[in-house]
């Protein structure tokens, strides 16, 4: 989740810890065929990496990939190359960026290739299209693939036997799968002192996410917010260095709220706070930077966001639980945003507009994602209702560059804040 | 006997009908009954059966249905049926529907099953999930959960207990309801001249709405009729249609195909009326025979994992050698993630068993045929070229 760029620009120590972190992980993956380490595929939602530590893999992350490659702006022609190959324009722009990248020689976001995995690990969280995913790198790649099925919350809250069920396929197909993968035995000890390190990150986490509810905010939660989910989301949750970054990341941000500042900007200065938004929905990463200045140029400050959960809801107290090992990281997979039914999605959603006292509800609905995108009108439509807050609507793709289009998205955006403007009005009028 | 004609009659007349006149006049019929509606691919109608309800197959509002309040819920690249099937129920279409279920097709779907929550608070709405483990004790016991929440709320509907003799009852129904159709595309496969697609189409939509003792009377009567009428055979050549498990496609689109010189001689249309591939057992415990027959003896699909690589896509390849049929033709709803990703994978295995194929996209309410026609009319013939020595 972090992108090149910024560290260049923005010198705060945390930032340059990701990096190297990052830059350390893709290090192993490059060098894994050199050095016999094997590898382990998987998705960023309900990923098992505490488990994963547990048999010493590499952890390569499709949708990392993906990402990586829109923030270089590499994506737009490696998706192009899946579709020549007869995959449809219609489908997830993270498919089609990572199999182009394969027909191309599997060339990483680094410039360095990226190994073959020993494993598919298919947790299956929050989105179908996950599935079909794996199969096609799969028929590709011709290795193991543990499937993890993960139910969806489809009345709003995980039941014991969706739990029961997610604990035997970790015991049953993932866990020897791994062992058999990875060549190393299954140390339960092990995974609870991964969950442990987790759980110490978690809490930190959780306070930089709602350090924002400070005015001003010190810190974007979505544009910002992407960064700082980096090392939780990914490889790292459960290593001690998540839990220094998060440390660190946490006495930066102190330090701000001290000095009443509000978030750093890729252009390094801070903007006045001038308008609250929460912001439901994946960004796109080939504009990503072009984005962001659209929203600080105005003052506009996210206060918090839906993307951010999508690799767990800590705000909401969820922490990995090294005593109940195997059902804590179901019910971390059961509880990821996009596994949970809509009207918990639009009841969080309403209860960070009240919480962070934001002014407003953005939605940046993206193409390629069903998963979040099917139903956002309806959460528009209920959040403008239940709150009487003025709620918008934008339209790009998470890595495919030909649907942002700068001029529309900023037009939208200077229209909805001048709504948030005139409704301020209003309000100013009616009481005096 | 009645003529087939009378009985497509019939069925077109049910097709037509976006208001479920059909299926309010059963409800209406007897104090207390009530109706289930569900969406693609496969929901468990026996358990709806038994409890004393009617399971109606909710598949969108077709070329005939003008969207006005659906097209507000969702943007221009989202599939069609899920706007028109909240067109239906936002226009009055569904007010007799007491619950819904939404089964695990695909994100659309699964979100479509939070929004009914949200609009139509008063009807049950429930996303049903289905296992994508296969073993009996994990995915099993999870499914055997999922069919017990099921039961549950059936009971409730019902203001009665749903007794394992009822069910038990209920699965020897569809049991013969299966047979019937599987009957019917084997005469189609054997004979599609006798049994046109569009015809056998309209039949099957006609079970989503009927009572299954109803439907199961009208595959009889058509089985007897269809093989006593003698239609000319053309010289078409024959395909295996597939991707349209979700949103169907335009019955005009049906007809385009087999106008255009292809006989359509098995498709995924309506996957549920054959989704086990036999009789489910009708003995000892009801709701564990239909989990067991769901683990290990339903179709293959999209929306359903594969566990084993080597076997991936040889359900397609398996319908094109025991239907004798000699090429496929995809036909996919546009935006339809699951039909649209799975389709390279199918094709890279139909390449190397040496089948041919065409691919297109449509919406429920496509209208231009001339390209699809074009398209198919190419390909019969060049399956001809390829299949002279
Ligand atoms: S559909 Fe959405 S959640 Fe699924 S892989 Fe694509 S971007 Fe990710
Ligand atoms: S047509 Fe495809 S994408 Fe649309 S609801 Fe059906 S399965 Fe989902």
């Amino acid at each position: 989740m972090s992108g090149s760029r910024t560290a260049e620009i923005v010198k705060e120590a945390s930032m340059l810890k990701q990096k190297t972190m990052i830059a350390a992980n893709y290090d192993l993956l490059a060098g894994a065929q050199a050095t016999g380490r094997r590898v382990v595929s998987t998705f960023v939602p309900g990923n098992l990496n505490e488990l994963i530590m547990c048999f010493d893999m590499v952890n390569n992350l499709p949708e990392i990939n993906a990402i990586q490659n829109g923030m270089r702006k590499k994506s737009g022609p490696l998706i192009q190359e899946a579709e020549k190959r007869g995959h449809s324009e219609d489908v997830c722009a993270y498919v089609k960026a990572d199999l182009g990248m394969i027909a191309r020689g599997n060339i990483g976001p680094d410039g360095r290739a990226l190994p073959p995995p020993d494993l598919l690990l298919l947790s299956y969280t929050g989105c179908f299209t996950f599935m079909k995913w794996f199969e096609l790198l799969r028929q590709h790649y011709k290795c193991e693939t543990a499937m993890l099925h993960v139910p969806y919350e489809g009345e709003g809250h995980a039941t014991k036997a969706m739990i029961a069920y997610v604990v035997k396929q970790l015991r049953e197909e993932v866990i020897p799968k791994l062992e058999r993968a990875s060549g190393t035995k299954f140390d339960i000890d092990r995974l609870r002192e991964n969950l442990r390190e987790s759980a110490r990150a978690e809490e930190d986490f959780v306070w930089v996410l709602e350090s924002a509810k400070h005015r001003p905010s010190p810190i974007d939660a979505y544009f910002g917010g992407v960064y700082y989910i980096g090392p939780i989301f990914t490889a790292f949750r459960g290593t001690a260095d998540a839990t220094d970054y998060y440390r660190l990341l946490r006495s930066e941000i102190a330090q701000r709220i001290e000095a009443g500042a509000g978030p750093i900007t890729p252009d390094g200065k801070a903007h006045p706070e001038r308008y609250r938004l929460v912001v439901e929905g994946p960004p796109s990463w080939p504009s990503f930077h072009e984005f962001w200045k659209m929203f600080y140029d105005e003052g506009a400050v996210v206060v918090a966001s839906t993307y951010t959960k999508v690799g767990g809801l800590y705000d909401l107290g969820f922490r990995h639980d090294p005593d109940r090992p195997l059902e804590s990281l179901a019910e971390y997979c059961l509880g990821c945003y996009t596994n949970r039914n809509l009207p918990s999605r639009i009841d969080l959603i309403e209860q960070y507009m009240a919480d962070y006292q934001a002014d407003g509800l953005l939605i940046n609905s993206i193409k390629s994602c069903n998963s979040f995108s099917a139903g956002q009108l309806l959460m528009l439509r209920e959040i403008e209702r239940r709150t009487g807050k003025p709620a918008a609507f934008i339209e790009t793709d998470l890595v495919d560059p030909r649907y942002f289009s700068p001029a529309n998205v900023r037009n939208r955006l200077e229209s909805y804040l001048q709504m948030i403007e005139q409704k301020r009005g209003a309000i100013a009028a009616a009481a005096a | 006997m009645a003529a087939s004609a009378d009985i497509i009659d019939r069925c077109q007349h049910i097709f037509d009908d976006l208001h479920f006149r059909a299926a309010r006049d059963w409800k209406a019929a007897v104090p207390g009954r009530f109706v289930v509606g569900y969406m693609p691919f496969y929901v468990p109608r026996e358990l709806i059966h038994a409890a004393g309800g009617l399971p109606l197959g909710v598949l969108g509002g077709g070329d005939q249905l003008e969207v006005i309040h659906g097209d507000a819920y969702y943007q221009s690249y989202i599939c069609r049926i899920p706007r028109s099937t909240l067109e239906l129920a936002v226009t009055g279409r569904l007010d007799f529907v007491d619950a819904m279920l939404f089964p695990s097709t695909c994100d659309v779907i699964r979100n479509l099953s939070g929004m009914w929550k949200i609009l139509f608070p008063k009807v049950r709405a429930r996303y049903f999930d289905v296992p994508q483990n296969f073993s009996d004790h994990i995915g099993g016991t999870f499914y055997i959960h999922e069919l017990t929440e099921l039961r549950a709320l059936l009971a409730e509907l019902a203001a009665h207990a749903v007794t394992d003799d009822a069910i038990r009852a209920s699965i020897a129904l569809y049991n013969e309801n299966r047979r019937l159709v599987r009957a019917v595309y084997a005469l189609r496969a054997r004979m599609p001249w006798q049994a046109p697609a569009a015809e056998v189409y309209l039949l099957m939509r006609a079970g989503m709405v009927l009572a299954v003792e109803e439907h199961n009377r009208m595959l009889d009567a058509y089985l007897e009729a269809a093989a006593a009428e003698k239609r000319p055979m053309r010289d078409n050549s024959r395909v295996v249609v597939t991707g349209a498990f979700c949103e169907q496609p335009p019955l005009n689109l049906i007809k385009s195909i087999e106008l255009a010189g292809c006989y359509i001689v098995d498709d995924d249309f309506l996957l549920v009326n054959r989704w086990e591939k036999s009789d489910v057992p009708a003995e000892g415990d009801p709701i564990a025979a239909l989990a067991g027959a769901y683990l290990h003896n339903s179709v293959n699909m999209a929306a359903k994992y594969e566990p084993d690589e080597e076997r991936k896509g040889l359900h397609l390849v398996e319908a094109v050698r025991r239907t004798d049929a000699e090429g496929v033709i995809f036909a996919c709803p546009s935006f339809c993630d699951p039909a649209l990703l799975d389709r390279p994978m199918l094709q890279t295995v139909l390449a190397r068993h040496n089948i041919p194929y065409i691919a297109f996209k449509y919406a429920e309410n496509s209208g231009q045929m001339q390209p699809i026609r074009e398209q198919a009319g190419t390909f019969a013939d060049s399956i001809k070229l390829w299949s002279e020595p």
